[in-house]
């Protein structure tokens, strides 16, 4: 159990700093102690689904209300919340997201990972590691890993419970088949804690390997399906692939055309209509902060012999053989 | 069937001689695969299948023969306990994990004898087969859910498999659904083979097929069945094929067994009138 959740958990039921009018951050506090209830199983049982029942969060549709109540509930008056969505802090939904919780829970907010205390995210883990006192909440659309091979609910549990995960294999085969490699490059499925399958939302798999002992409390939520599920800090998260067919991130041949990072997830940006493209940093955050210190395109490796921070995509990728390596050790 | 012999590794065993030796006793040193006592399964009188006992030996094929609505299906669904049955024992000597009682132990161990010892072949191929994804996935689905992690070998095995079924391994990436019946029945029986299983479980496997379809598959079976010294319970109100395949059979009628015999003994001289019924019946067509 992360200490910070159990601080959040053991907060007061009404708190008075939200929008009058309003319970703190929106939802009720009934709604609050069944999602924590079930937050609770999550953290317990690593990549396991928990249902819940309960109300909707009265939100217009696409916002995302499993993320939404997730924050809503482990927010506290303390906390300092960034949210993004595609790594970036100024998109319609992010914007809105932290007005939200500005106003109904009175928080701060930031686009600053280092100063958050909570992000929530859409399709992106920050560039910057996070920290044990951090939590991250992702927006979750489909929670089921198995539900393309397998439409039957009662079905996907019992896969679950007997850890019957073959048919999943079957995906990555398909994609050998056909691409002569895995192309499957968002929503790559993972290994939880060497038990449950789990689905780590639209993100690239460029940030699957974040996952992975990440000092970070994760928690994911899916507003339609009901269901939550739960990485405690410092758990092994491994992405499945072939013994012959590593897993393996994407990476470009290009730098960011602002930051000249060469190891951060870019995005392809269409410059005019002749097509010119330009690809910059999906993290604007880790963009802007490399800006500060000193990094261009023209001088990557930053001024003044600062050095760069070091590569966590790449170093947590050892972590993946590491772990590997000691699995295969007698 | 070379590619079988190399593939699986095991000794070939007699087939139907290796069995008639046992049912003369012969070869006692073998305990049953399978041990079924008194097991009923009724959605209603009359409808389902009850008081049926029999013991099914290592190599071993029975037949279950009767007619329409005779029980057959929902014995065979019974046997594995896909089916909950109303009351008896099923006892299967497993390599895993000993004897087990199948209708007391654990649904875990039940599902993983499915997928490693254990294969179903449905008379309808679409139901044994997942329809959209490629052959070669259909085969190796088996190979992933036991633990292979290595894409060539898993590849490499489907290609074997698939020869040894008579399929061109050129539509190793083709959907089932681009592929006739008879195919989609040889690539079931590929998929559910590629483990090794002791026992399979087969419901009217050529029902369905063009005649000639048949005839292919048939031959295709019987030699799989003695080379790989497959054990098999198979499901049919086809006596030809009843006869062809099986070393024994089970006569059902009304949910009950009728006779049980040798395969030969049952449809030359049949001792229960339904029986003399269904043979003579078959030979006025
Ligand atoms: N799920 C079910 N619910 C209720 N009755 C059923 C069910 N399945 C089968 N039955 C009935 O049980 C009896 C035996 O059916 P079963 O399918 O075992 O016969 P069968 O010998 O396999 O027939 P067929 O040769 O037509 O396949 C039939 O009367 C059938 O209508
Ligand atoms: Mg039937
Ligand atoms: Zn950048």
């Amino acid at each position: 159990m992360s200490s910070q959740l159990s601080s959040q958990l053991n907060k007061p039921a009404t708190q008075t700093a939200g929008a009058e009018g309003y319970n703190f951050a929106y939802l009720d506090e009934q709604s609050k102690r069944m999602l924590r209830r079930a937050m609770l199983k999550a953290v317990a049982i690593p990549g396991y689904q928990v249902p819940f029942g309960g109300r909707e969060m009265p939100l217009p549709h696409g916002w995302g209300t499993g993320g939404m109540q997730l924050t809503a509930t482990v927010i506290g008056e303390a906390d300092t919340l960034k949210v993004i969505d595609q790594g970036a802090d100024d998109t319609t939904n992010a914007v809105s997201i932290r007005r939200f919780f500005a106003k109904t829970a009175g928080v701060e907010t930031t686009e600053h990972t280092a100063d958050a205390s909570l992000i929530q995210t859409r399709h992106r883990i920050p560039e910057r590691q996070l920290r044990n006192d951090q939590i991250l909440i992702y927006q979750v659309p489909i929670p089921e890993p198995l539900r393309f091979i397998e439409p039957r609910e009662t079905e996907t549990r019992k896969m679950h419970a007997l850890r019957e995960y073959g048919a999943m294999q079957v995906k990555l085969y398909e994609d050998v088949a056909r691409f002569g490699h895995i192309a499957t490059s968002y929503d790559y499925p993972v290994m939880v804690n060497d038990r449950y399958m789990m689905d780590p939302s639209p993100i690239p798999k460029f940030d699957n390997p974040k996952m992975n002992q990440m000092p970070a409390l994760q928690l994911f939520g899916a507003g339609f399906e009901k269901r939550i599920y739960a990485v405690p800090p410092y758990t092994k998260v491994m992405s499945l692939d072939f013994d012959d067919y590593p897993f393996e991130v994407q990476s470009w041949e290009e730098s960011c055309s602002i930051c000249g990072s060469d190891h951060s997830f870019l995005d392809e940006v269409i410059m005019d209509d002749a097509g010119n493209k330009m690809f910059v940093c999906s993290d604007t955050d880790y963009c802007r902060e490399r800006v500060e210190q000193g990094f261009t395109a023209e001088n990557p490796e930053g001024q003044q012999g600062l050095t760069p921070e070091p590569n966590q995509s790449q170093q947590e990728r050892k972590t993946q053989d590491d772990t590997k390596a000691e699995e295969m050790a007698p | 069937m070379n590619a079988i012999q190399n593939v699986n590794g095991q000794p070939l065993t007699g087939g139907k001689d290796a069995s008639a030796e046992r049912q003369a006793g012969k070869r006692q040193d073998d305990a049953p695969l399978l041990s079924v006592r008194d097991i009923c399964k009724f959605y209603a009188p009359g409808k389902g299948c009850g008081d049926v006992s029999f013991d099914l030996y290592p190599g071993e094929v029975l037949g279950i023969v009767g007619e329409s609505g005779s029980g057959k299906s929902t014995l065979l669904s019974t046997l594995p306990a896909r089916l909950q049955p109303d009351s008896g024992q099923v006892i299967y000597n497993s390599a895993q994990f000993g004897e087990l009682d199948l209708y007391a132990c654990d649904e875990a161990e039940r599902r993983v004898l499915m997928r490693s010892e254990w294969g179903i072949v449905h008379q309808h191929a679409r139901d044994g087969l997942r329809m959209n994804v490629s052959a070669g996935a259909n085969i190796g689905e088996r190979l992933m859910a036991v633990g292979e992690r290595h894409y060539g070998s898993i590849r490499e095995k489907a290609e074997e498999w698939l020869t040894a079924v008579e399929i061109d391994t050129g539509r190793i990436d083709d959907r089932p659904s681009q592929f006739s019946g008879g195919m989609q029945q040889r690539l079931q029986i590929a998929r559910n083979l590629v483990t090794h299983p002791k026992l399979i479980f087969m419901d009217e496997p050529t029902g369905g097929l063009d005649v000639s379809v048949q005839a292919r598959l048939l031959d295709l079976l019987r030699n799989l069945v003695s080379q790989l010294g497959l054990s098999v319970i198979i499901v049919t109100h086809d006596l030809a094929v009843a006869r062809l395949l099986a070393h024994r059979l089970m006569v059902m009628r009304r949910g009950e067994v009728v006779e049980t015999g040798l395969t030969d003994q049952v449809l030359d001289d049949p001792q229960h009138p339904y029986t003399q019924l269904l043979v003579s019946s078959i030979l006025q067509n």
